[in-house]
């Protein structure tokens, strides 16, 4: 074998070696959430609230789902609108502009959201800590992933679908309403999907949205701080005590097994668009 | 007009209005985020970010001290050097070691693993991307902390001991390191999903044609096929070196928080500005002139700027990467 050979065997080598750092690194958070996860779980987690560094995640896990509902209900219908326009609307360098400041979004820190909404919701509008100021934080964060989402869904459509209904006469409008609305729902939908595993896992926009509390979700929409998965654990790996640890851990494993279960979703949708 | 005729220019204008919603959601929020840093810039000026000290002042004074028309404690003083060199000097760990180990698994990925496999190991690496980012904290407190103090810290220092930044105390194992590493994983599907993708639509002749010539296999992916796509790959690179710059808190569980401390090795503890941000709130809103709270709106706004020119760079050089691409395959 020549120096090149070898030089190529080499390379290669690093290739396969790099592939399997990576595999380990994925395998070794699934397994330390999973193992952790699973000895703190318990039937109890699900049904009891929290109380001061032990009891269960009821509140925390009903306080994430109607966060990430609000910032839901809030971001879809304008994302979808928004990217619905950009698709089959806009003029092009209007459409440009649009994608360009929805990548603008999609690239803010988190923590910056959570700031803007402490002081624009939390203190200006006087929401205080409250569902409606996490639901809205999170809506912010949501909203440009689901504009891009759906414009690139029904852009990459078959171009004959518009065509075809350009050729009977049909209103771009009515074409949506009709034909091209039901082609695109898959697509939309991984794209909400997605939205939903970035909510679920996001903690700086909520810190000082949401605030914590102990107890369940009470449907007041302000004023009232309410509990959320992230938020157990960051603050309760902190605590020197290991129940505080085994609620992290279970808290933790929920998160990610969420996450796997709307990425395993989001994936099976994908293969039901129909390709140009 | 028929109602028909209507019906279709209300859904068109409605959709239009709903796709102002994100300009206008931008304009606010920057515009709400530069009213509430001016205060702390005109207090502050150019000190801001070549400071080391982070002081709210004395919090139990009776009168504030007035400089610029702005009232803040006695001797407070709100300069970021230490975050802007933490969150920097994190970043670039994170692009040193993420990257190459990217870049190699995208190769690996495409050219190395048979269909069926990579078909399977993708999505299991575009999860990655997905992890929570407190998990990512979690999993950086309970396994690479305790690896880096006990294993990599001692043994980095001790081979790289005539290179300064190395040479040191290990510590608890958080700090800039352990920071840069977690960093590092956050980032790895970013690269390697946007690599794959680009690699993966390479024309088939050129890549064929570098063989034919006697090129072996690593040669025609190092320089026929990553040239092809390079300024794709930086603009991903790019991309995740923002989402490095602005990670919050898994950074800030893994940083060792250090205040007003400018690392003197790679295993110091660091704060980054995003990280501040989340951590010093709580404690700025005691602030009773208000000033500590606009001083952490400054870091907000330095971040945004920040990112959002590393963003918009790494998008005109991937949408680059695109187009070139695509003249490519329509010149043949």
């Amino acid at each position: 074998m020549n120096a090149r050979a070898i030089r190529s065997k080499a390379a290669w080598s690093m290739a396969a070696l790099a592939l399997a750092v990576v595999m380990f690194a994925v395998i070794d958070i699934l397994a330390l959430v999973a193992g952790k996860g699973a000895a703190a779980l318990n039937g109890s987690i699900f049904t009891t609230m929290t109380t001061g560094i032990a009891g269960g995640l009821q509140n925390a896990i009903y306080g994430t789902f109607a966060l990430v509902g609000l910032g839901i209900v809030l971001s879809v219908p304008i994302g979808v609108l928004a990217g619905v326009y950009g698709a089959l609307f806009a003029p092009d360098p209007v459409a440009k502009f649009f994608r360009f400041v929805a990548e603008v979004m999609a690239g803010v820190p988190s923590i910056v959201i959570g700031y803007f909404g402490y002081t624009m919701l939390v203190v200006a509008w006087g929401f205080g800590f409250s569902l409606l100021a996490g639901g809205i934080s999170l809506a912010i964060l949501m909203l440009p992933y689901i504009v891009r989402a759906t414009e690139s869904t029904i852009r990459q459509l078959p171009h004959g679908y518009m065509e075809g209904a350009r050729a009977l006469g049909i209103t771009p409008a009515d074409a949506f309403r009709t034909i091209l609305w039901k082609p695109a729902l898959p697509g939309v939908l991984t794209g909400v999907l997605l939205a939903i595993s970035i909510g679920l896992g996001e903690t700086a926009p909520l810190l000082y949205t949401a605030g914590w509390s102990n107890f369940d979700p009470n449907w007041q929409l302000t004023k009232n701080p309410i509990g959320y998965l992230t938020y157990v654990v960051w603050t309760y790996l902190n605590e020197p005590y290991s129940a505080a640890h085994r609620l992290a851990y279970a808290a933790a494993l929920l998160l990610t097994a969420l996450v796997l279960l709307l990425h395993v979703a989001a994936k099976g949708l994908q293969r039901s668009t129909p390709a140009q | 007009m028929t109602r028909r005729r209507f019906g279709s220019k209300l859904f068109a204008v409605t959709t239009g209005i709903a796709a102002g919603g994100p300009l206008v959601v931008m304009l606010v929020l920057m515009g709400v985020l530069v009213r509430d840093a001016w205060p702390a810039w005109r207090f502050q000026g150019l000190s801001f970010f070549s400071g080391t000290v982070w002081n709210m002042g004395n919090m139990y004074a009776n009168t504030p001290i007035v400089r610029a028309g702005v009232q803040g404690a006695p001797g407070a003083s709100f300069g970021i050097l230490p975050l802007v060199v933490g969150t920097l000097y994190s970043s670039l760990i994170a692009l040193a070691v993420g990257v190459p180990i990217a870049l190699l698994t995208a190769a690996a990925l495409v050219y190395l693993a048979p269909k069926r496999v990579s078909m399977w190991l993708s999505p299991v690496i575009d999860l990655l991307a997905g992890i929570p980012s407190v998990v990512y904290g979690l999993w950086g407190v309970e396994v690479l902390a305790p690896f880096v103090q006990s294993r990599l810290g001692p043994w980095l220092s001790h081979v790289l001991r005539i290179a300064p930044f190395f040479h040191g105390p290990v510590g608890t194992g958080m700090g800039l390191l352990t920071s840069g590493l977690v960093l590092a994983v956050m980032i790895i599907p970013i690269v390697t999903a946007t690599t794959r993708e680009l690699l993966a639509q390479v024309p088939r002749l050129p890549y064929e044609g570098a063989q034919a010539l006697g090129l072996t296999s690593y040669e025609s992916v190092r320089y026929v096929a990553f040239p092809w796509v390079s300024s794709g790959v930086i603009g991903a690179v790019i991309l995740g070196w923002g989402r490095a710059l602005g990670e919050t808190m898994a950074v800030l569980m893994v940083s060792g928080n250090a205040a007003n401390y400018l690392p003197t090795n790679i295993y110091s503890p660091i704060s980054t500005m995003a990280s501040t941000v989340a951590a010093l709130l709580d404690s700025a809103l005691t602030d009773f002139t208000g000033l500590a709270v606009h001083a952490l709106a400054l870091i907000a706004v330095t971040l945004l700027a920040i990112t959002m020119a590393t963003n918009l760079l790494a998008r005109s050089l991937v949408a680059l990467g695109r187009r070139g691409l695509e003249a490519e395959g329509e010149r043949r």
